[in-house]
Formats: structure tokens, C-alpha cells, sequence
């Protein structure tokens, strides 16, 4: 469904942000983007989410390709693909349930589905009882869960967290994380970026995909993400960790020579 | 209806910047409409003594009945002509007494009537130009039975050189008026868009179209130009009646001018607002 193809993103201030990265993320999958700061990972939500195009390589999100894509055809892209931020970006002068309203509102939906919507919504991320409360008044944690509930209001293929609990404290966190994981068992792709180690530990099971320098060094689940075509240009190069696992020492040696592959 | 339930949304959220921007377009725009005012009572005055052009042509005391009837009825049908008038010998010598009452006791004792018959032609409005009575005068010269053709030439061009220099002064003052208001309504939509950047962020994050993003602003820029334009009016309005009171009498502006200036202010501020538009959002979905 996501497939990053030799994808090198080249910005003329800050320099290379990412270098021939490739791989592929199927449909209802869970994957962890992690790294160091300034290793890329917004670089590469902002790819999937088509606000900047690769200096080379193709990025493909379903139907759309980054080489042919149409400015027009972005729009339409945006709706299946939810981004999640960590600063939560809700408008402060509406209550949860009219940010939530306000995505279905400017996305052309009528108004007698948005309020029956916005309700399944609030009542999905468990904030049934706060629809009427303004951000100001809402925890750290309910605050994502409503930005979750609006980025969900397009009914998106995929869901991109970046850093979603970066400023939330432990308990909210593994909250939220729930959330994502519950809404990925329901048949929503979930890339989340993140460095919380302890998140990566507490989930080994799923995917990681790791990036250093702009370098893809590491990819968990490379072998079950290859493409049923049979094209392993995005998998073959990867050096898979004998238990597929990320070790314990992933934030500190994330990018540690016993499964860094040989750079993409 | 979103744009302009969204654009007064916009307007109402921010009333000190809404307001200052109407009061600008429509202090414009007063200035505009004041201009319109005088334009319009100056081309009413002029229109006035433009009917008084006509050109005169003097009869030689030859011609007989049937020569005048035809002179007349030819130069009648010129495409220019409105009227042609014949006045007499006798006629002409009743006009200058009564007209120069100073020598009234001396016409009577007159045994010959020394002035002329002549035809007293008048041309149709809008063909009373300099170019057109001069050909026109002197196509009426080439008859064998006119004496002499007067017209006033300085006259006819001296309001036609005011209607020019009028025209002229309307069109600078009044497009640097227009500029000054455009620019007003631009800045006044950029704040606009500045102050929903992060609304505009989230509407472009969940894929609303660039259309449905941009229609909100032209609305505001639609309806700052027509409520400034209204103002406009009123104020023109206020000025009209206080000029026709104490100063002089003065002719109000026709509907037609009302009707063009409220439009206009609209269109101005949709111009302008679509200006900021394509400045502040070219970036809208762009990769």
C-alpha cells in the first residue's frame, strides 16, 4: 500500500534528510518509525503525506505515485491518509466535537452524517463525555485522542503519528498507544514515528524501521513487508536481526552493526 | 452560501479590522462618489450649454420660396441635423429689439430691414462636437444661397475641452482611488488568511480542496467592496444633500451610477481579495 522506492529527499538548506531509502508497508499494518533526532522520520511521514516530493526515487500510496500525482489529486490523497501530529493542532476556539466536525466539514461532508459521525468518533477514542469541552480544558492525553478522532474523520487507509506521545506523560502515552493499536486491529495502517525506547520494548512484536543519517539501518519485518509481486527491491537489502526483534539496547545503539544492513 | 456564512464569520470575529477595512473602501469610495457627484452636475451644465450650439446660416435677400424650401429640407436631412429653423427679415429685426432694448427706439425708424433672413440649424445631442459642427458648417457654407455660417467655434470648443479635462481628472483621481482601495482590501484579506493560518493548516492537512480553502477569502473580499461601496453611498448621499441645502442646487447621481459603484466596489474588493489570495496560498498543496 505505502512503498518507498530508492528515495533520497534533498532539502537546499538543511542538506540530505534522507539517502535511497526503500521499503514497504502493507495494508492494516502496525510499523514503528524510529531514530534519533534528525534522522528522517518526519521527513518520511511528510513524504507519505505528500507535503514535499523526493528529490529522487518514488514514493506510491495506493493509487497515487509521487512522480505523477496531480496537484489537484493531493486532496484526495490527504483523505486517506491521517497525520497525527504531536503538538495535537486543535483549534482552541472550538469544542472537541467541532474540531472534529470542522475535518468532516472542509473534507464536503452534509451535516446530518457529520454530528452522527463525530459522535462514533468521540465515543471510539473514549471521549464520549467531553464532546462539548474546549482543548484549554482537555488533558494532555484527551487532546490526542481527539486530534486521533479527526484524523480519522476521512476514514484514512493509514494513520501517521509523528512523536503523538511526545508530550504526554507515561500513563497518557500507553493510552494513546492502545488507541492506535486498537484502531490498527480494526484495519487501519499505523506508522508512528517515535525514540521512546521503552514504547519499542514494551511492543516487540511490532514492525521497526530504523533510520540513522537519512539511511534506512534497519527494518524488522523487510521479509513479510515484500511485495506478493515478487519485487524485493525494497526487502533484499536489508540484514534481518535473527529474532526479527529490536534488542534492548535499540536507543542506544540503534543503529548497531549486528543488524545494520548494508546501506540501501 | 459556506464562503459568505464563513466570510461574515471571518468579518464579524475580527469587527475592529472589518470595520476599519469597510471604512477605508468606503472613505474610497466616497471620494469616488464625490467625484461622480461634481462629474455629473459638470456634464449636466455642460450638456446644458451644448444645447445652445447651433450653427446659424445667413440667407442672401435673393432667394425665393421655393430656393428655401429646398435649401431647407436638404439640410434637414443631413444624418446630423435635429431641427432646422427659418427666421425671417422681419423675425430677425423683432429679435434684435427686443434682445438690444438700448436701440429699440431706433429699429422703428428703419426704413430698410438691414439684417438677414437666415436658418438657425440645430444638430442632434452627441454630434454637437467641434469636428462634426465645423464639417457640418461648412458643407451648409457650399450653398449657393447662404450669405455667411456662424457657429461660435471658440465655444464649442472650449466645453469640449472642459469635458475633456473633466473626463481625464476622473479617470486618474478616481484610479488612484480604486489602487488605494484594492491595496486596502488586500491587506485587509491577507490579515484574514495570517489570522486562520492555522485553520488553513488543518483544512490542507485533511485534504479539503484549494478551492473550498480560497472561496471564504473572495467572499470577505466581495463583501468588504459592497458594504464599503454602501457606505460609500451614504456618505455621497449626506455630501448631496448638504451641497443642495446650503451651497447650490445640485443634481443627484443617476441609478445607473449607484447601481455601477456598489457593483464596482464589489468587484474591486473580489479583485483584490483574489490578489492576496494568489500571494498567501500559492503554496496550497504544493510538493
Amino acid at each position: 500500500m505505502i512503498r518507498f522506492r530508492n528515495v533520497t529527499k534533498h532539502y537546499p538548506r538543511s542538506g540530505t534528510a534522507l539517502a535511497n531509502v526503500s521499503f514497504h508497508v502493507r495494508k492494516a499494518e502496525f510499523v514503528f518509525l524510529t531514530g534519533p533526532s534528525g534522522a528522517g522520520k518526519t521527513t518520511v511521514l511528510r513524504l507519505v503525506h505528500m507535503e514535499v516530493a523526493p528529490t529522487e526515487g518514488e514514493v506510491i500510496i495506493s493509487r497515487f505515485s509521487s512522480t505523477r500525482i496531480r496537484r489537484r489529486e493531493i486532496p484526495q490523497l490527504r483523505r486517506r491518509v491521517g497525520f497525527v501530529f504531536q503538538d495535537f493542532r486543535l483549534l482552541e476556539r472550538l469544542t472537541a466535537a467541532e474540531n472534529i466536525a470542522f475535518a468532516l466539514q472542509v473534507t464536503g461532508a452534509n451535516r446530518s452524517t457529520t454530528r452522527s459521525k463525530v459522535m462514533r468518533l468521540l465515543d471510539h477514542v473514549g471521549l464520549a463525555a467531553r464532546a462539548s469541552a474546549y482543548p484549554a480544558e482537555l488533558s494532555g492525553g484527551e487532546r490526542q485522542r481527539v486530534a486521533i478522532a479527526r484524523a480519522l474523520a476521512t476514514d484514512p487507509l493509514v494513520l501517521l503519528a509523528d512523536e503523538p506521545t511526545g508530550n504526554l506523560d507515561e500513563r497518557a502515552s500507553l493510552g494513546v498507544f492502545e488507541l492506535f493499536k486498537q484502531l490498527n486491529s480494526l484495519g487501519t495502517a499505523v506508522i508512528l514515528a517515535t525514540h521512546d525506547a521503552t514504547l519499542l520494548r514494551r511492543y516487540p512484536e511490532t514492525r521497526v524501521l530504523e533510520l540513522e543519517g537519512g539511511r534506512l539501518v534497519y527494518d524488522s519485518g523487510a521479509a513479510a513487508a515484500r511485495p506478493p509481486d515478487g519485487d524485493s527491491d525494497d526487502s533484499s537489502i536489508f540484514e534481518l536481526m535473527p529474532d526479527g526483534l529490536p534488542r534492548d539496547d535499540t536507543a542506544k545503539q540503534p543503529s548497531g552493526s549486528k543488524r545494520a544492513g548494508p546501506a540501501p | 452560501m459556506r464562503p459568505f456564512r464563513e466570510a461574515v464569520i471571518s468579518l464579524v470575529r475580527r469587527p475592529v479590522l472589518a470595520a476599519l477595512s469597510v471604512t477605508a473602501i468606503g472613505l474610497s469610495l466616497f471620494i469616488l462618489g464625490l467625484f461622480g457627484l461634481t462629474a455629473h452636475n459638470i456634464s449636466r451644465a455642460l450638456a446644458a450649454v451644448e444645447e445652445k450650439v447651433e450653427i446659424v446660416a445667413y440667407l442672401r435677400d435673393e432667394i425665393d420660396e421655393a430656393q428655401l424650401r429646398l435649401v431647407r429640407s436638404e439640410i434637414g436631412a443631413f444624418p446630423e441635423v435635429q431641427s432646422v429653423e427659418y427666421v425671417s427679415k422681419t423675425e430677425a429685426l423683432y429679435n434684435a429689439s427686443r434682445e438690444l432694448a438700448e436701440f429699440s427706439d431706433v429699429f422703428p425708424d428703419v426704413e430698410v430691414n438691414p439684417l438677414p433672413a437666415s436658418l438657425e440649424i440645430r444638430l442632434l445631442p452627441g454630434r454637437r462636437d467641434p469636428h462634426t459642427v465645423g464639417t457640418v458648417a461648412a458643407r451648409i457654407s457650399g450653398y449657393e444661397f447662404i450669405d455667411e455660417v456662424r457657429f461660435g467655434r471658440e465655444w464649442v470648443n472650449r466645453i469640449h475641452t472642459l469635458r475633456r479635462i473633466a473626463g481625464g481628472t476622473a479617470l486618474i483621481v478616481g484610479g488612484s482611488f480604486a489602487l488605494v482601495a484594492m491595496l486596502l482590501v488586500g491587506t485587509t484579506v491577507r490579515m484574514s488568511i495570517h489570522a486562520r493560518s492555522s485553520e488553513i493548516a488543518i483544512m490542507e492537512n485533511v485534504g479539503a480542496t484549494a478551492g473550498f480553502i480560497q472561496r471564504p477569502f473572495l467572499a470577505e473580499g466581495l463583501i468588504s467592496g459592497l458594504a464599503g461601496g454602501a457606505l460609500a453611498l451614504a456618505l455621497t448621499f449626506v455630501a448631496y444633500r448638504l451641497l443642495d441645502r446650503t451651497v447650490m442646487a445640485v443634481l443627484w447621481l443617476p441609478d445607473l451610477w449607484i447601481v455601477a459603484g456598489i457593483v464596482g466596489g464589489g468587484v474591486l474588493g473580489m479583485l483584490a481579495a483574489g490578489r492576496s489570495v494568489r500571494r498567501e496560498l500559492k503554496g496550497l498543496y504544493a510538493i
